[in-house]
């Protein structure tokens, strides 16, 4: 069987059932594809097994670049490449280079990470998103079981799986 | 379904399912606009067309056809531009600060509030352009360019010059914060949808298809910009009252100005967004969503932050007294009982004395009460930013050089072509964007209930 073609649904009305759905499902040793939801359920990752996002680490990153660039271009510009005599103030008045460089290090810090996550996530303007069920984005959970990676267990069984964790419907998806 | 806790106060009244949700929002985008909704639109356009008059008068003659004179040099313009930058405080303090707080009512008012920023930001940041007088040759005064003369750089010792990065840095992280908001909504809308609306709003969601995966990011890049976002818009006005608080002109001198700027800030701001969305909530029937607690807790919001200013305003003749510097002491006796004495009046009496009304809970959950007094929050806002700077500027240091100003129709028209751009692109937002994060209210809908964390 082809992969990410066929597809078993489960739909979830209730995002505390899915939380117990997804555990018992994954406890029976059915793996799940990916569960799509309308708001952000809490605890969903943990219950996927999902490891912690790295954008913290990609923001900090971003971030320390931005105070770095900041600061090399405040005292490239002020003590070395043209200094002058501001107010009687040093060359390098690095207290007067405090606040630039705190909205560099904001500024880049914000738009690396989103960058990033939205390059991870593959968010674009011209991304067609493969849509399981529309109700995804308005009031339902739903659960997609790759069969391809299901092979062990019937496709019956599957169902019954997710009928007995609280779906209240159960559907075949296929794609080209 | 929504179940209703008895201990609790419900965020979302009237049992709202999840659908309902979707459907309440969606709908504004989906039908044809009201014909209010023209009217509205139509105003607000034509007082963009009217004003943009005075805008374009101003950059062919220059600032000249402005009221300022050699001893007020500054006066509309800056007072117009820090008031534009206070009322654009709000939305990323309702976004970031309350999401860090987990104030969850913020759901239901953060998109609208961030919209409100961003369009007021953009009012702001015209009036440091154009007061530039040639805003063409701006770019050289205003971004690290190497200049024609030689490798002259900008003056990083300047608090103008931080602003520049301040405002700049604060409209398009605010913009990228709101935007990334929008992204789940804007699926929503693609998923209703057929046709050319579909491809229009499949382009806008960037092909989002919520997934696990995909909302675990989300989340944390949300807590990540709010964290980052709660310092910017703490730094922001700081710089901007960095502006005066740097020089030594008596009255703009001050160590106080960066907390007193900020919390005068939050004060406009959440006015502004009473104002707005009291008008919203009707029009859209909202109610539900934008329910009297949230009204409430916007006016306790309020309260705190009108005695917060009340209190600098009282603090800062007390230091010009305790401080035996004469100059200082002048500058604020004169803006008491000097020619500008209505101005400061008109100060104490909209933010210090009117928002106390607010304690009175009858008073702080009447809507037509809290709509007349967040219009006179910002009136009083406005005359502070003009006390602040014409009143200490008009008595300069030599008597002969004393003067008044007065407003020229342009400095008027000017000013009312931001209104313009203000709600013109506010009312665009409201007709095409979902006004109501409906994610976020969709996840706190069920979690204020009883059945909650069993």
């Amino acid at each position: 069987m082809e992969r990410d073609t066929h597809f078993i649904l489960g739909v979830y009305d209730d995002e505390d059932v899915l939380l117990h759905a997804v555990e018992k499902v994954r406890g029976s040793g059915v793996k799940i594809h990916e569960v799509y939801s309308p708001y952000p359920v809490h605890g969903l990752e943990h219950a996927l097994g999902y490891k912690r996002s790295k954008l913290p680490i990609a923001a900090f990153l971003f971030g320390m670049l931005g105070t770095s660039l900041a600061l090399t271009m405040q005292f490239y510009m002020m003590k070395f490449d043209w200094p002058m005599i501001i107010g009687g103030k040093n060359y390098a008045a690095f207290p007067d280079f405090v606040p630039v460089s705190f909205e560099m290090t904001v500024l880049l810090a914000a738009f690396g990470m989103v960058g990033v996550f939205l390059i991870t996530s593959n968010l674009k303007p011209w991304a067609q998103p493969r849509i399981f069920d529309v109700r995804s984005t308005d009031d339902k959970h739903i659960m997609a079981i790759d069969l391809a990676n299901n092979t062990s267990l019937k496709e019956d069984k599957i169902k019954s799986i997710l009928t007995s964790s609280g779906a209240t419907e159960v559907n075949r998806k296929s794609f080209e | 379904m929504q179940v209703t806790s008895s201990v609790r106060q419900p965020l979302v009244t009237g049992g709202k399912t999840y659908h309902d949700v979707t459907h309440d929002v969606s709908r504004q985008v989906e039908g044809k606009p009201s014909k209010l909704w023209y009217m509205a639109f139509l105003t607000a356009a034509s007082v963009l067309a009217l004003g943009s008059i005075a805008l374009v008068t101003t950059l062919w003659e220059g600032i000249g056809t402005w009221g300022l004179n050699k001893t007020v040099g500054w006066a509309w313009d800056i007072t117009n531009f820090v008031w534009w930058v206070g009322i654009g405080h709000a939305g990323t303090l309702i976004s970031a600060v309350l999401l860090l707080f987990r104030q969850k009512w913020r759901t239901s008012i953060n998109r609208a509030a961030e919209a409100m920023t961003i369009f007021a930001v953009i009012c702001a940041a015209m009036f440091p352009v154009i007061h530039m007088g040639r805003p063409w040759v701006g770019a050289y005064w205003a971004l690290p360019l190497p200049n024609t003369y030689g490798s002259l750089w900008v003056n990083f010792n300047s608090p103008l010059l931080w602003d520049v990065f301040a405002i700049s840095t604060y409209f398009s992280v605010s913009l990228v914060f709101w935007y990334i908001g929008l992204i789940p909504d804007f699926a929503t809308i693609r998923d209703r949808a057929t046709g050319l609306r579909r491809k229009i709003y499949g382009a806008l969601s960037f092909g989002w298809d919520g997934a696990a995966k995909t909302w675990m990011r989300y989340e944390s890049v949300s807590l990540i910009l709010a964290g980052l976002a709660t310092p910017l818009v703490l730094s922001v006005h700081t710089i901007v009252s960095f502006d005066f608080a740097t020089s030594v002109i008596p009255g703009w001198h001050t160590t106080i100005f960066p907390p007193y700027f900020v919390a005068g800030a939050i004060f406009s701001g959440f006015a502004m967004v009473l104002t707005l969305m009291i008008i919203t909530r009707k029009v859209y029937k909202l109610e539900d969503y934008i329910t009297i607690g949230h009204i409430e807790l916007m006016n306790i919001v309020i309260i705190i932050t009108g005695s917060i200013v009340g209190i600098a305003y009282i603090t800062e003749f007390f230091i010009a007294w305790y401080s035996g510097v004469d100059a200082e002491q002048y500058a604020f006796i004169n803006r008491a009982t000097g020619p500008y004495w209505w101005a400061y009046w008109s100060m104490m009496t909209c933010n210090v004395i009117s928002p106390q009304l607010f304690w009175i809970k009858k008073i702080r959950t009447s809507i037509v009460a809290t709509f007349l007094l967040s219009l006179v929050v910002n009136i009083g806002m406005w005359f502070e930013r003009f006390v602040i700077i014409v009143t200490s500027l008009h008595r300069d240091y030599l008597p002969s050089s004393w003067a008044m100003f007065y407003p020229s129709w342009a400095d008027v028209g000017v000013y009312l072509f931001t209104f313009g751009v203000f709600f013109t692109f506010f009312f665009l937002f409201a007709k095409f964007f979902p006004v109501i994060n409906m994610a976020e209210v969709k996840s706190v809908l069920k979690s204020t209930s009883e059945k909650a964390h069993k």
